[in-house]
């Protein structure tokens, strides 16, 4: 049967994009300069297809005629075919070489995924072929690349490094020799079984480890002992399903876990609080929502908390919403396209498979990176450079949800040298659902329907995977774990779901994520029993073994639990959709989860086993703030101040992040209010983001977040205090109701086997707890993931660890009744006043001053969250008496660098005094002014009040108790200068400040 | 007068099909969202409708390239649909970005455009090489004119200034200027040569130009953002002779409502309405 090659290149007169952004990515990562690449894009097809078709395909399917060119081949393994056609260089290159002077042939490298990667281009390919009465045989798609100025040596380096990822790709060097495309072959049906009786602990530890089941001794002995009492030993899918369920993803069984911890009581007296939980979670963060809830009383708000896959609240009279939070982070260490793309994924399944499945309406993404500038060298064996891991989360993100057509509105991304070989990647999803829809109760005898994306051999053992340390092997040892996504799928998944839950077609449904059908199946079937039938899962090709089916996390997978009377009306609106449905087995009250293949027993376990066996996981936890060291800043001139305010604009953190922002659709579904970017320009940072998600209804949501890593090194109390109040300033700053406001928590952490990590994540969800309770915020859901350290020998043979530093992410969703009372951050209006909200403190510590000046030490900021909870409703009343025109929240880098934000936001310049600024802190010196300036302590904001307003103003916050000063009035000027008595302590130009915000990570 | 009804056409991966039908109903139309399939299964579906509308998306994932495999499927099975929109002279076409490259694929747009008989032996400006000798290949024309990808190779989300050129476009009636949004990867306009620019140019049918705040129209290149694909001639939308078939890259329907406007927090009062309403109003009134 031919095979076809048709390379796809730009036409003559056409910019070699993707050739010049090879380049440009392989002079990044430093691994040559000076180089020429020429790039094409290419198709593969096998089938009984004539030359004359195959230039047909081409021309009227494949390419675009305007602007591209075409060139046709046949290839085959031994004959040359076409080969030396299809390799030659295209002439531009060519030409150019020969101009100067180069005389060596370029070489050409081909990419390709490997058997079994998801290649959706070439699935949707063969099925417009089909379209055209055309029967390929099998599609594939290829890069090729042809690059003049490097020696053998640097060429393997750039094919591994930059043009492909060995997780999911493959690299031919010179042309395609090949006869056939067939992935997989019919397997020999063999059930096996485990012998794990007779295994001594080396033996189980040993078992553990080489099978990736990821499971402790204490939890592998258990097992051996249950089946030595049952007189069997297990099958391979018995084992493996155990290890899924008992997974640390799907059961966190580390922080619901007994935890017995010791920290500082609250006046510093180091062990003086001790405390021992059963079920840490529940019984910090959950309690504190349990606790609201029951203050709230008929008030109560929360709909269904902490035990689906996402948190319900109120949002009006006929709908829900609901929000959750998810990290996909080892994925997106080994490869970032795929993995963030299917973080975002499957956390859009989260709402779908919430109640009877939600209507997903925006999403979030929260990143956490080394910095860019990382010089090649200082890469560990087996870490993809920052700027790679970069690019790839964000196009992953930005494929996934544009395709999804659901905006993403909010985000951060944050730096630190200590996320070099562990990339957080956070994926949010909102989601509305009709009131009376959320709960869902599986019926006895319902059949397990899977919808959606058929089953490959993509994403093995990534639940257990992600207990996994990472370690400069796990690309080789879990490259099984990758997965690439198909969006488009998911959404005729969702287009499906909405329409069957409207005709009340099934009883309950949930996503297939992490552990694929052997988690979803096992959670749904928990309380009742199920059968399930292997062989009946439609497949994506043959040669999958039983065990292959049933852990493989493929992605767009939904199972639902229809009864058997709708199953004929379900799987003819899933034909009408085009998207494939299978009865996969049943739920039956045997309370057993029973698999079979063709017929025979594979898998037989007790459903109280599986849910209730796994002995619980003790754990110490210690926590010992390190010692303070004061930090103050002398006074000191203008100049100086604003070179280090400079600094901290272009410091990445700080940084604008337009060019993240601007590859993402943030306002499909039409309902966007408030935008990530904010002002005249079009180009300010915006504090949180206003959606409108019905159409013919004013009410809105406010998504934002709040982080900072940095102040985990100091104390991770005061760390999560501070996340919260800036994800509550945020919201508030653009006009949210803070007596409604929900809250996640996404704790990312080291390895909490060590009492140390696993005290500074306790001791952040007792802050959790504490300051939940005060503010009356619930947590509404969340998620951790632990064990985020990377392993690796270093030159010396000496084992190293990199752990992330506590990254606890908190994400708010707040509401706000008229949508048309939304503020934003930037200036409005010359002659307006600016005035400052709250109180500064010498809290230095963590801060952005410190990272750019280079110096450690100083005072965390904390929260009163009585005062906070007071600052916040005040500010709000203000915001919606339309007392206020911008608002802007100080975070990092202070009050210097927020009111500098709000000017190059609104293009006008500002003219302010510290004069009237409270110097007191305490005890201490009064505060410098460059304090003032660069301080971040918590809830603060800058606000812009029209003149006549500022009576107004002023008398509702003295009357609140809230301290506000009034800093100076807006301009119509250029700069924003800041005095302090007779002293100029802040002069900057507002275009020299957009500049040094907008430079660092402006990338093309 | 009757409500004009308009098939908002749904096929996998189509998703500003919602706020386009809402836009289409805020304007006193009736919208119906129907899938590709019902009107494949249904072959005088489409006759009870007056507007067909493409909405954005990614139709079957934009795979191999933004609009194809959705083209390609509506020429070979909805044949008769295209037809008595595009051609029987009492109906109307919108396609909005992902419809538009829909509409561009299929041609529509820019029929009537003479173009040259194209040995595939030049395709794409350039020796199509084959491992046989090509002379005996079949042809395929070169279309008038094309969308491909932005300047600067990837998706790009911003708002833009629009002007609307001397016309005979329905939709486009009595407007002079719009600020809508963009939202795509592959949507700069390239024409074939310098001669279908001027042929579409000087019929009225590049009736909607990215062009900075003045409002001017300017024939050279725009730099980006103001142009923020690097289209030819800055061209946003592009109409059929008739007017009666339009397609656009930017959203329409994402600027109906005031609190659209990307720094709507900076006016004191708020117009009734965004821009965009205006060209769906224009099309209502089209029956009336």
């Amino acid at each position: 049967m031919p095979l076809w090659q048709i390379d796809i290149h730009p036409a003559p007169q056409q910019l070699d994009r993707m050739g010049l952004h090879t380049a440009d990515e392989i002079y990044q990562l430093g691994l040559g300069s000076d180089l020429t690449v020429a790039a094409a894009r290419g198709f593969l097809v096998e089938g009984e297809i004539s030359e004359q078709q195959a230039r047909s395909i081409a021309a009227t399917l494949l390419a675009d005629t305007v602007t591209e060119r075409i060139v046709v081949g046949q290839i085959s393994e031994n004959e040359p075919g076409d080969s030396d056609l299809l390799s030659e260089p295209p002439e531009s290159m060519m030409e150019n070489l020969a101009e100067r002077g180069v005389e060596d042939q370029p070489h050409l490298v081909h990419v390709m995924s490997k058997p079994g990667v998801m290649d959706p281009v070439a699935a949707s390919t063969q099925n417009a072929l089909a379209d055209s009465g055309l029967d390929a045989e099998a599609v594939k798609t290829f890069r090729k690349y042809w690059i003049s100025g490097v020696d053998q040596s640097g060429l393997d380096a750039i094919c591994r490094r930059a043009l492909s990822n060995d997780s999911i790709e493959t690299f031919v060097v010179g042309p395609l020799r090949m006869n056939e495309l067939g992935v997989g072959s019919q397997g020999q049906f063999e059930l096996v079984r485990v012998p794990i009786r007779s295994l001594d602990d080396a033996g189980l530890e040993k078992l553990s480890k080489e099978g990736q089941l990821y499971l402790t001794l204490v939890e592998m002995q258990t097992i051996r002992d249950h089946f030595a009492s049952l007189d069997r030993d297990p099958t391979d899918i018995e084992l493996e399903t155990i290890a899924q369920t008992w997974s640390e993803h799907c059961s966190h069984k580390t922080l619901a876990g007994r935890i017995h911890y010791r920290g500082p009581a609250t006046d510093g007296t180091a062990d003086g609080d001790e405390r021992q939980y059963d079920n840490m979670l529940k019984e910090t963060i959950f309690a504190a929502t349990q606790s609201i809830r029951r203050t709230l009383g008929d008030d109560d708000w929360c709909v269904s908390v902490f035990k689906d896959n996402a948190g319900i609240v109120t949002f009006d009279e006929d709908d829900h919403v609901c929000f959750k939070v998810e990290t996909h982070n080892h994925p997106s260490a080994l490869e970032p396209y795929g993995g963030a793309n299917t973080g975002i994924g499957g956390v859009i399944r989260d709402p779908m498979g919430t109640g009877m499945g939600a209507k997903p309406i925006c999403n979030t993404d929260v990143f956490c990176f080394a910095p860019p500038d990382v010089t090649p060298d200082e890469l560990p064996p087996g870490v993809l450079h920052p700027r790679r891991v970069i690019q790839g989360v964000v196009s992953g993100v930005r494929d996934y949800g544009n395709r999804m057509g659901i905006p993403t509105v909010n985000g951060a991304v944050y730096f630190d040298r200590r996320y070099l070989g562990n990339p957080l990647v956070y994926c949010g999803n909102v989601g509305i659902i009709p009131v009376g829809m959320e709960d869902k109760e599986v019926k006895p005898n319902d059949l397990i329907v899977a919808v959606g994306g058929r089953t490959g051999r993509d994403g093995i053992h990534g639940a257990t995977f992600s207990s996994a340390e990472l370690t400069s092997e796990s690309e080789t040892l879990s490259g099984g774990a990758v997965q690439i996504g198909n969006a488009i799928t998911e959404k005729m998944v969702l287009d499906v779901l909405l329409q069957a839950r409207d005709r009340g077609l099934y009883n309950a449904v949930t996503d297939c994520g992490a552990g694929g059908f052997s988690s979803a199946v096992g959670e749904m079937g928990e309380e009742l029993g199920a059968e399930v039938w292997l062989e009946k899962a439609p497949l994506k090709y043959d040669g999958l073994t039983y065990t292959e089916i049933w852990i493989s996390e493929a992605q767009e997978r939904m199972v639902f639990a229809v009864p058997e009377s709708k199953w004929d009306e379900l799987r003819e609106l899933c034909e009408s959709e085009g998207v494939e449905a299978a009865a996969i087995g049943r739920f039956v009250p045997t309370g057993r989860l029973q698999l079979t293949y063709q017929g025979e027993m594979v898998g037989d376990v007790a459903m109280e086993f599986l849910h209730d066996g796994r002995p619980p996981v003790i754990r110490d936890a210690v926590y010992h703030p390190p010692q303070v060291t004061p930090l103050g800043i002398e006074s000191r001139d203008a100049a100086t101040n604003t070179q280090t305010l400079l600094s901290i604009l272009g410091s990445y953190n700080v940084a604008s992040k337009h060019w993240v922002i601007r590859q993402y659709d943030h306002e499909v579904q039409a309902g966007s209010v408030v935008k990530p970017l904010v002002g005249p320009q079009c180009d300010g940072p915006g504090d949180a983001a206003v959606v409108r998600p019905k159409l013919n209804s004013q009410r809105g949501l406010v998504i934002s977040c709040g982080m900072n890593p940095h102040y985990g090194d100091f104390d991770t109390y005061h760390m999560a205090t501070s996340a919260i109040d800036e994800a509550m300033r945020n919201a508030v700053a653009v006009g949210a109701d803070p007596a409604k406001i929900a809250i996640l928590d996404n704790f990312c952490w080291g390895y909490t086997d060590r009492a140390e990590t696993l005290g500074s994540l306790v001791r952040s969800a007792i802050a959790c707890q504490d300051m939940a309770v005060v503010l009356q915020t619930p947590f509404v859901s969340g998620k951790d993931s632990l064990n985020n350290e990377f392993s690796y020998f270093g030159d010396d043979g000496q084992k190293q660890t990199i752990a992330i530093p506590p990254s606890l992410l908190i994400s708010a969703m707040g509401q706000i009744a008229d949508v048309s009372k939304a503020i934003t951050m930037d200036l409005k209006e010359t002659g307006n006043v600016l005035m400052l909200v709250g109180r500064t403190r010498r809290e230095l510590g963590g801060s952005h001053f410190g990272l750019v000046e280079n110096v450690s030490g100083g005072d965390v900021p904390r929260v009163d969250a009585v005062y906070a909870k007071e600052v916040f409703a005040t500010v709000h009343a203000a915001i919606m008496n339309s007392e206020i025109r911008s608002c802007h929240d100080l975070s990092e880098g202070g009050l210097a660098v927020a009111a500098v934000e709000m000017s190059l936001a609104g293009g006008l310049g500002l003219e302010l005094s510290l004069a009237d600024v409270s110097r007191t802190d305490g005890e201490g010196d009064p505060l410098t002014s460059s304090e003032i300036l660069f301080s971040e302590s918590n809830t603060r904001f800058l606000i812009e009040v029209a003149p006549d307003q500022v009576a107004a103003v002023s008398e509702r916050m003295s009357g609140a108790g809230v301290p506000l000063t009034r800093l100076g009035e807006v301009t119509s000027g250029t700069t924003v200068q800041i005095e302090d008595g007779d002293d100029v302590v802040l002069d900057v130009e507002i275009a020299a400040a957009k500049s040094a915000w907008q430079a660092p990570l402006d990338w093309h | 007068m009757s409500a004009p009804r308009v098939l908002v056409l749904r096929a996998p991966g189509t998703n500003c099909d919602v706020e386009t039908a809402h836009a289409f109903e805020v304007a006193g139309a009736t919208a119906e969202r129907i899938h590709v399939g019902r009107l494949m299964e249904n072959p005088t579906l489409h006759k009870r409708y007056q507007i067909l509308c493409i909405p954005g998306g990614f139709s079957y994932g934009d795979d191999i390239a933004a609009g194809r495999i959705l083209a390609t499927r509506m020429h070979h099975h909805l044949d008769d649909m295209i037809h008595h929109f595009v051609d029987s002279g009492d109906n109307l076409v919108l396609g909005i970005c992902n419809g538009m490259q829909v509409l561009m694929r299929l041609g529509v747009l820019t029929a009537g455009v003479e173009t040259p008989q194209v040995a595939s032996a030049t395709v794409g400006g350039d020796a199509v090489l084959s491992g046989q000798s090509d002379a005996d290949g079949p042809g395929h024309d070169v279309p008038p004119a094309t969308l491909t990808w932005n300047n600067h190779g990837r998706f790009e989300a911003r708002w833009v200034h629009l002007s609307v050129d001397e016309t005979p476009c329905v939709f486009l009636k009595g407007i002079e200027q719009m600020y809508l949004p963009m939202a795509h990867a592959e949507g700069k306009f390239v024409a074939r040569d310098a001669d279908a620019l001027e042929q579409l140019r000087s019929a009225g049918r590049l009736p909607l130009r990215y062009c900075d705040g003045s409002g001017e129209i300017q024939s050279e290149t725009l730099q980006f953002p103001c142009n923020p694909n690097g289209g030819d001639a800055n061209v946003a939308g592009v109409c059929d002779g008739s007017g009666r078939v339009f397609g656009l890259m930017p959203h329409p329907e994402r600027h109906i409502d005031a609190t659209q406007h990307p720094f709507w927090t900076r006016r004191k009062t708020q117009p009734a309405e965004g821009d965009g309403l205006a060209m769906f109003r224009n099309a209502v009134e089209w029956f009336a």
